[in-house]
């Protein structure tokens, strides 16, 4: 019986994440529309999309091989288990030891190396670009995500994420000044992984500017569904991920009771929706960057994590 | 036991070898040698696979040859069970897959002889048990591998590589040969028994890893020693080039391993794990650069083994680290790390490398810039090869993210060390490790989208069709070992444990009895990962996502033409090229470090001659540490060449005039 309600809670966390991803999605298009006084789609506009599309004939070139259609499956199910693992309402659910923060981490880079691969398979010009661009994109995102990883493995003295939280919501870590430098690094990271602007626009229609969108351009049907999917996917994940380090209040943590649950549930959903207010705001007061500006800018990410973990390694002794 | 069919396997080698000269001229000696050699390192694996697995303990054995007065003594313990099972692993699979490739080779007798006579040169070293056996087996190797580059002589870049690879051999060779000398001392009994006794003083131990660190650096590969590698493994038959990238540069870590974990003895001074450290951390990030910027393919991959040399190089120097503060944990933790990245890099490097042999014999290219869409003509390979290129770009769950992540942790120790040298160098290198990483996922998805992926760039490229069985069955072996060791790790940690255990007397958890298959590095609480579990989460939501839409949705599919924004280009050529995927790398890492010098020649408008766009990218290490003294030499040598050209009286004066100096020399000498 507990066996069934740990199941069933770890099922919930993964359904969870799958079902309000499209919401987050909407309510991000919401706000940025009505801040640019217009009426904007309905924030429930993506699940139509995405019903849609998997509706649709799957168009596929010519040189495509099975990799190309492999490919979309495969970089949804990595954000998948990556969002699904991140805990969201409760922590130490059943699978939470399976894969820490560095497990999460490579495992988004799995799905980015399949849909990179997949974006030169088609032979198209624009998925090379897309592709190198994404690649190098990441080669400086990752170093600097995983020196916030650092940073929060070395507060918390593991890189459990389950345990992470728990230190954090229960036993009041406090501020300090390498978190708030690993925040800032965290959410300059995660603007680049999710191709926001300033780094890339999701919106944009002028295909020279284009990084994850060029990667994409040849996918239709079920297959773009599932890229669309992955996508929302991974910015919830990114979204928990930070309310899991960075605002781990209202988690059922110690006490697993449905009240805590249900509490759990609701701040969660809170938080989300906070997150998904707050990034259309903040992308509104920003331009969008050309390419060759984005290592400056990830370089910041990178100085703020390395100072931070620096700064832990160094205060160790006092 | 394990000394004796070691041995027997190496004579068994020998023989073959020499069987191989007369071979070489009959139509069936290349299956007849590859086979031979099959067997009897798959003899050598066997036996060193018992003994590791078994938990026999070390068995030795002196042979009567050798010097005079001590002979030769051979010894079989935990360390050189696991090496042998490395190296005959890989000559297991190198001899398969040559079944089928060896047909198509031209120069039999320049190949034939040396390969089975390599395999023994590097069982060799592992077995021996006294320094002046060891070095004799080292050199060995280094030759019979220098004559197998340079069995394909009629091409100037084989001669320059075994120029090279000879002038750094020996040079490594030289420096092995000063770390045993300062070892040993004056008593003069070279076996490792009694050097294992002598304790010599911490001066004198730091002196010795640092020899061995040069010597067998160089061997392995360690930037700034690296310089042959590059050169040499592209330029050696495929089979034979798997075996230098995956295996001979791992008999070079166990050299290093070998002297600085055991020989010495006692703990060493902690700065000297800074120095390993130092250089681990620049050889990873510049071995992965410099591969990102290859056109070549054999060539990326021999500059992505430097890469993968660095990041075991990092799991040695923190295992040094925590050993000289004696924390016993976590120093087997960071040797556990480097040596399961010991097996996973030759596991998937020997994969690479074969797969790229199979390219270039169904291709006859090595230029990614020429190839393409290989992965129509060639199914399997391709399959193969993309399970190896996400192995070694660290992806879970594979293998080679394993032994990542257990370096990582092992890094996150780092701030419990009590120096504050290593508490601001241990973060540095963790970071550049991640970079490190992070580019290896470039550099492969580059590798692997050029030459598979696409459209054929050539009709070579187009005309190519699938590899013999014989290939296929070794490069497929790989790849499931590849899957196996990321998916159940904890069978090749626990089988490491007696390894570990004998160098630093501590071992990581036993991981066998945990719960569905996890790893669990110090404690449950504090880090874990489970590969099987992510496996099969990873395809069940695959699978039943598109089982899920197939059923409820749509399946229609429809094939059509490229669209690429409406204007797609019917030249192969408008793809991206391998130059071009690294354009946003070269340009953010590496523009001023590699001295990358691009020159476009853009025709008038009116002119009809074709735009030109070359690049050049140097190796920092030829410019700054190999350049000036060779230019001095090659100077020097155009000063002397005026010596070549005199009359016999000046010949007959300089004659009298060095004897009367030498007699000056000898007077104030007395």
């Amino acid at each position: 019986m507990a066996l069934m309600l740990d199941l069933l809670a770890q099922a919930a966390q993964m359904f969870l994440v799958l079902i309000v991803a499209p919401l987050v999605i909407g309510i991000t298009r919401k706000v940025k529309a009505r801040l640019l006084r217009r009426v904007g789609p309905p924030v429930w506009q993506f699940y139509i999309d995405l019903w849609k599309l998997v509706h649709k004939e799957a168009v596929l070139a010519m040189d495509a091989s099975w990799l190309y259609r492999v490919a979309p499956y495969l970089v949804f199910a990595t954000t998948w288990v990556a969002a699904a693992l991140i805990p969201t309402y409760a922590t130490d659910l059943m699978f939470s030891w399976s894969a820490d923060l560095i497990a999460i981490v490579a495992l988004l880079a799995t799905g980015r190396f399949a849909l990179a691969l997949a974006g030169m398979d088609a032979g198209a010009r624009f998925g090379g670009i897309g592709a190198s661009r994404e690649m190098m994109i990441a080669s400086l995102a990752e170093p600097a995500m995983l020196l916030v990883v650092f940073t929060m493995a070395l507060i918390a003295g593991t890189t459990q994420l389950s345990a992470v939280a728990v230190t954090f919501a229960d036993t009041g870590v406090g501020l300090r000044v390498s978190l708030g430098l690993a925040m800032v690094a965290f959410v300059l990271v995660a603007l680049a992984e999710n191709g926001r602007i300033p780094i890339d626009n999701p919106a944009t229609h002028l295909e020279l500017t284009m990084i994850h969108e060029a990667m994409v351009l040849e996918y239709s049907g079920r297959h773009l569904s599932m890229i669309e999917a992955a996508a929302a996917l991974k910015l919830v994940l990114y979204f928990s991920l930070f309310s899991c380090l960075f605002l781990p209040f209202g988690m059922a943590t110690t006490d697993k009771s449905a009240d805590a649950m249900m509490l759990g549930f609701g701040s969660y959903l809170a938080k989300l929706i906070v997150l998904s207010i707050l990034l259309p705001v903040g992308e509104l007061a920003v331009a969008k960057m050309r390419v060759f500006r984005v290592p400056v800018f990830l370089g910041g990410a990178f100085a703020a994590a390395s100072l931070a973990v620096f700064l832990l390694f160094v205060s160790r002794s006092f | 036991m394990s000394a004796i069919v070691g041995l027997w396997c190496v004579a068994g080698l020998l023989g073959i070898a020499a069987t191989a000269i007369v071979a070489s001229r009959w139509s069936l000696g290349s299956p007849l040698v590859y086979g031979a050699s099959l067997v009897a390192c798959l003899a050598g694996l066997a036996s060193a696979l018992c003994h590791l697995l078994g938990g026999a303990p070390a068995d030795t054995l002196a042979l009567p040859i050798g010097l005079s007065g001590s002979g030769s003594s051979f010894r079989v313990d935990a360390l050189s069970a696991f090496f042998l099972v490395v190296v005959n692993l890989g000559g297991v699979v190198a001899s398969l897959y040559a079944l089928g490739y060896g047909r198509h080779e031209t120069a039999r007798l320049r190949v034939l002889p040396f390969f089975p006579a390599y395999l023994a040169g590097m069982n060799l070293v592992v077995l021996a048990d006294d320094a002046f056996s060891f070095l004799i087996a080292w050199e060995f190797m280094s030759l019979t591998s220098w004559a197998l580059v340079v069995a394909g002589h009629r091409s100037s870049e084989s001669t320059r590589a075994g120029y090279v690879y000879l002038l750094m051999a020996s040079f490594g060779t030289l420096v092995l040969v000063f770390a045993f000398g300062v070892l040993t001392g004056t008593g003069g009994d070279y076996s490792f028994a009694a050097i294992r006794a002598s304790h010599p003083d911490s001066v004198v131990a730091a002196l010795v890893l640092l020899l061995a660190l040069v010597g067998a650096g160089s061997k392995a590969g360690l930037v700034p020693l690296h310089v042959w590698l590059p050169l040499a493994h592209p330029a050696a038959p495929s089979h034979v080039s798997a075996l230098m990238s995956g295996v001979m540069t791992k008999v070079a870590i166990y050299g290093f391993v070998r002297i600085a974990f055991d020989l010495v003895g006692a703990p060493l001074e902690w700065w000297t794990s800074l120095v390993v450290l130092a250089f681990a951390g620049a050889t990873v990030v510049v071995g992965i650069l410099l591969a990102v910027m290859q056109r070549d393919l054999k060539r990326l991959l021999a500059y992505s083994t430097v890469e993968n040399i660095g990041i075991i190089f990092i799991g040695l120097g923190l295992a040094l680290a925590f050993h000289a503060d004696g924390m016993g944990v976590p120093a087997a933790l960071a040797l556990t790390a480097a040596l399961f990245h010991v097996l996973n890099h030759s596991l998937f490097k020997s994969l690479l490398f074969l797969g790229a042999g199979a390219v270039l014999s169904a291709t006859g290219e090595r230029n990614m810039d020429r190839l393409g869409g290989l992965i129509h003509r060639m199914p399997r390979t391709a399959f193969a090869f993309l399970i190896g290129c996400a192995a070694i770009s660290a992806l879970p769950p594979l293998n080679g993210f394993v032994s990542e992540w257990l370096t990582f942790q092992a890094i996150l120790i780092g701030p419990d060390l009590p120096q504050w040298g290593l508490r601001f160098v241990i973060p540095m290198v963790g970071a550049l490790l991640a970079l490190a990483a992070a580019l290896a996922a470039a550099c492969f998805v580059k590798a692997y989208g050029l030459v598979f992926l696409g459209r054929p760039r050539r009709p070579a490229a187009e005309a190519a069709c699938e590899v013999d069985r014989f290939s296929l069955a070794a490069v497929f072996i790989l790849t499931g070992l590849c899957v196996i060791a990321g998916v159940l790790p904890g069978l090749v940690i626990d089988a490491l444990a007696p390894v570990v255990h004998g160098l630093v007397d501590a071992r990581m958890p036993a991981q066998t009895f945990l719960s569905w298959a996890s790893i669990v590095p110090i404690a449950q609480s504090r880090s874990s990962y489970d590969g099987l579990i992510i496996l099969l989460f990873l395809v069940s939501a695959g699978t039943l996502t598109a089982m899920f839409i197939h059923r409820v949705a749509s399946r229609a599919t429809r094939r059509s033409a490229l669209w690429d924004c409406g204007y797609p280009d019917p030249s192969p050529l408008t793809q991206y090229s391998s130059s071009g995927f690294a354009m946003p790398i070269r340009r953010v890492f590496a523009t001023t470090l590699f001295l990358v010098r691009e020159t476009v020649d853009m025709p008038r408008p009116g002119e009809t001659r074709a735009a030109r766009h070359r690049l050049k990218v140097m190796d920092p290490a030829w410019r700054f540490l190999y350049g000036p003294p060779a230019r001095g030499v090659w100077r020097l040598a155009g000063r002397l060449n005026r010596f070549q050209f005199l009359t016999i009286r000046r010949y007959l004066t300089l004659v009298f005039a060095t004897l009367v100096l030498l007699l000056l020399v000898v007077a104030a000498w007395r």
